[in-house]
């Protein structure tokens, strides 16, 4: 029998080691599950996460699918750091979505250079706007920061499938749930032709950066950080938790609607009634399995994203239903989460040699014959 | 010796990861006999006792009770062998009644209707008289403790083991539990009384073992000690002391004037009239027990709480109660709270980060710049303070939780006085810090007052507060007495003003001014 034993201090290598022992564990039960269902398990990782890095196009995909994740991945691991728990990510990033196709279609036939700025501007501002309610609502009447976030998701989605089911619906365009296409002043360049990935990734990439350096050197991300490590802490030194509460949601929920204008002025091209196959949401992993770190963000939502592409594969070739994204972003969250405790524990074998007072198994005679003789 | 040790110990050791709490430790209790374990915090007390109550088992050594060689696997076969523990800290729940409390922490599974009059009958036969129906929320520490107690007592204990059971005791308590004690002695229970204040062991127990660096240091009739060797013994050198020189006070630094403060916690202690006159160059201690409004009053002296009114917490000529932590500290407050970990500092961050906690609203220290924080000015200011002070760690980069409790707190109070405060509030400030860490720390506070600022203690140690105030007022239920001077004053009535019994005596003496 072993047992767990706390760690004087937390392990600064197991903190590093838990995301991959995560990971590892995330594929040694993805082959177990492709072998029950009849597949080859080395042919199925083959084709789940190594086919989609063997050209350039899959590397493209790989990088595009992964900027909407890190953009809203930086931004609520901001918050996270803080405690503040911004859960509608997917909400703002929709709502971004939506200023942007407003502007984009509002100056649609102006081809001038200042349309796409303006769209990411108006993008972040949806996102922003609409993460501002969860946060006024937590500052002013106590409200649950995560329910109200998550419940303005859904809020989202409905209120874009009424615009592109009504008033921003493509006339010309067969009744189908969508709007017209953006025109090229309103698209984001492509970094190579031939590719889809576009200028977000870039830009998600300034993000880190500058998530980077809030968390590492401004005073802010420092009041942030106390706040959700010790609150009494940051009451006593006089940190203002409203202000941690808004700088939170207006981050994560600009960089949020960032995304959002990523998706619509890129890949897309258009409003469609729905805009994310839940970045938003699987940006929270994104968040903890980078351990709340700009850097970190970064390399998870390279593996998410390529979660997501190799269960587009395995879904064509391998004939695999499309929850097994989904399962194995589940996996990924399960075992990081399993994985974390040995940051804080180590597991402690009992090993004979150290028995001189103690047997292996507790009510052995010495102590049971004592206490009934007595 | 011919008669058998009730419990005794050779050659106990217990490792943790980055220390050795027990290093060969023999003890020897004999039935019916106090007998006081004395040391310094860190010396081992804690972890023996712990492996005597089953809680940790040690690395090596051997344990016999009562002539049998045992091993103690659990709490539970600890209370089998008649083994009983008072914790320091109860674990109650508070919404329900002593008898359904005891029931719950009984091994036995009895109701609580049928435990009362067994309860009613030990606590009449030790002294301790308990209301088996009534709920523990509305008793006070003092009878909280009395519940553990008598907890223990139902199980017929032979070794009872007491871990510090004053500290949350008024001197008045304190005297009624000894009596209870002494009882429980003559009729054979041993006990064993872990302590570090001095008087007390030498007023109650039989024997002293002394820890240190978790070896025995001694073994003394504390009766035929001082309390000075006592201390020596434990530290192992020389006392330190710190002296008080007479000073005539400034102007009024804070003054609290009719505050009235409900408590955020639901069993917390509300605030009524709370008046006080706190001057530069002076220091007024706050005697009382815990949980008597303390926390309540050092909340809104230092802003964590909004007092109602903003003119009922003045601040260096300004009306404050408004105002926030950050903002009073800007006025000149410097602030030391009673928790280290998690309040005063934060455990994971390193002494560096931990200085910018409230080390960026010092002015000279320039550890801002246009809201970037530069490193240099922080690390900087971190190694001035543990320079100063003496905080034995690991450099500014070592985190607030891999330091010893006195040590945090030498950081703790370095960090709030180097920032150079016109007025300074410390709650508890040596509590848990050695002998030795406790002097520099008092050492500090006066310098300050001399210095000319205004300095409030908020302390459970009547001693330490007749070491170094100016003044005494007593905290009982939410109410704050006069101030008195420590010359017109003694432990024995400010012990009395500590059960709240200061209004009595406030209106005599008001009287008699009246009729003088």
């Amino acid at each position: 029998m072993s047992r767990l034993e706390a760690r004087p201090e937390p392990s600064r290598a197991m903190m590093l080691a838990s995301p991959l022992l995560a990971a590892a564990a995330m594929l040694v039960t993805g082959s177990l599950l492709f072998l029950f269902l009849g597949k080859s398990p080395l042919h199925a990782f083959y084709v789940y996460f190594i086919q989609p890095l063997t050209s350039l196009y899959g590397i493209g995909e790989l990088l595009l699918k992964a900027t909407p994740l890190i953009l809203c991945g930086v931004g609520l691991a901001i918050g996270f750091r803080a405690n503040v728990h911004n859960i509608g990510a997917d909400g703002q990033l929709t709502m971004g979505a939506v200023a942007s196709g407003c502007v984009a279609l509002y100056f649609d036939g102006v081809n001038a250079p200042w349309v796409l700025p303006l769209m990411l501007v108006a993008g972040a501002l949806g996102g922003m706007a609409w993460a501002a309610v969860p946060a006024l609502l937590r500052t002013r009447f106590n409200t649950s920061e995560i329910l109200v976030s998550l419940m303005l998701v859904y809020v989202a989605y409905l209120f874009l499938g009424y615009l592109v089911h009504g008033p921003l619906r493509d006339p010309a365009g067969f009744n189908f749930p969508q709007s017209k296409m953006f025109g090229d002043a309103a698209t984001l360049p492509l970094l190579k032709e031939g590719l889809r990935v576009n200028a977000a990734f870039p830009l998600s990439l300034v993000a880190v950066l500058g998530a980077w350096f809030f968390c590492r050197h401004a005073f802010a991300g420092y009041r942030m950080r106390v706040s959700g490590m010790a609150p009494a802490a940051a009451l006593y030194a006089g940190f203002s938790e409203p202000k941690n509460v808004w700088i939170a949601f207006l981050a994560s929920g600009g960089l949020a609607g960032l995304a959002g204008v990523g998706e619509v002025a890129g890949p897309l091209g258009q409003l469609q009634a729905s805009v994310s196959p839940g970045y938003g949401f699987a940006a929270i992993i994104v968040a903890y399995v980078g351990r709340l770190h700009p850097l970190g963000v970064l390399l998870a939502s390279l593996l998410m994203s390529l979660l997501y592409i190799g269960g587009e594969s395995a879904q064509v070739e391998l004939q695999l239903p499309s929850a097994i994204t989904g399962l194995f972003q589940g996996l990924l969250l399960f075992y990081l989460l399993a994985t974390d405790l040995f940051i804080h524990y180590r597991i402690k074998p009992r090993h004979p040699a150290a028995l001189l007072a103690r047997p292996t198994h507790p009510p052995t005679d010495m102590t049971e014959t004592a206490a009934h003789e007595s | 010796m011919n008669e058998q040790p009730r419990l005794e110990l050779l050659g106990i050791s217990k490792s943790y990861p980055s220390v050795v709490a027990n290093d060969g430790v023999d003890l020897r209790v004999m039935p019916g006999e106090i007998h006081a374990v004395l040391g310094e915090n860190g010396a081992g007390k804690s972890t023996l006792m712990k492996m005597i109550y089953g809680a940790v088992r040690p690395d090596a050594g051997e344990m016999v009770w009562e002539g049998r060689q045992v091993r103690i696997d659990s709490p539970s076969a600890a209370r089998r062998l008649g083994i009983g523990m008072v914790f320091q800290h109860f674990a109650l729940f508070e919404t329900l009644s002593v008898a359904e409390n005891i029931a719950l922490a009984l091994d036995e599974k009895v109701s609580p209707a049928l435990l009362s009059p067994r309860i009613r009958a030990v606590s009449e036969q030790y002294g301790l008289p308990l209301d088996p129906e009534r709920r523990v929320h509305s008793m006070s520490v003092g009878e909280r403790q009395r519940v553990e107690i008598v907890r223990c007592l139902l199980q017929s204990p032979r070794l009872l083991i007491m871990d510090e059971p004053t500290s949350v005791l008024t001197p008045d308590a304190v005297q009624r539990l000894f009596v209870s004690l002494r009882r429980l002695r003559d009729d054979g229970v041993s006990i064993l009384y872990i302590s570090h204040k001095l008087d007390e062991i030498q007023a109650l127990c039989d024997r002293a073992t002394v820890l240190r660096a978790g070896r025995v240091a001694g073994v003394a009739n504390p009766r035929e000690e001082t309390a000075h060797s006592l201390a020596e013994l434990m530290i192992g050198g020389a006392l330190p002391t710190c002296s008080l020189a007479p000073r005539a006070p400034g102007e009024v630094c804070l003054e609290l004037r009719g505050l009235d403060l409900p408590s955020l916690d639901p069993f917390g202690t509300h605030l009524e009239g709370i008046a006080l006159q706190l001057r530069a160059g002076e220091i007024v201690g706050l005697a009382g027990v815990s949980g008597n409004g303390q926390q309540e009053l050092l909340k809104a002296v230092s802003g964590e709480q909004a007092a109602p009114r903003a003119d009922s917490v003045r601040l260096l000529g300004r009306d404050a109660g408004r105002l926030d932590a950050a903002a009073r500290r800007r006025l000149g407050l410097g602030f030391v709270p009673e928790e280290r970990l998690g309040r005063g500092a934060v455990p994971a961050l390193s002494l560096a980060e931990n200085a910018l906690l409230t080390g960026y609203l010092g002015e000279s220290t320039g550890m801002l710049r246009r809201g970037v924080v530069r490193d240099k000015a922080v690390a900087g200011f971190a190694a001035r303070v543990i320079e100063r002070f003496k905080v034995k760690c690991g450099g500014a980069r070592a985190a607030a939780s891999s330091l010893s409790g006195g040590n945090l707190q030498k950081f703790i109070v370095g960090r709030e006085i180097d920032l150079a405060p016109k007025v300074m509030v410390l709650a508890q400030p040596t509590w848990g810090v050695d002998i030795g860490a406790a002097m520099l720390i008092r050492q500090a506070i006066i310098d300050l007052r001399d210095a000319g600022v205004a300095v409030l203690v908020v302390s459970e140690e009547l001693d330490e507060l007749f070491m170094m105030c100016d003044r005494i007022a007593v905290l009982a239920k939410g109410r704050l007495s006069r101030a008195l001077p420590v010359t017109e004053t003694s432990v024995q009535q400010i012990g009395v003003w500590m059960s709240g019994d200061f209004d009595a005596a406030q209106q005599a003496e008001g009287a008699n001014h009246v009729a003088a």
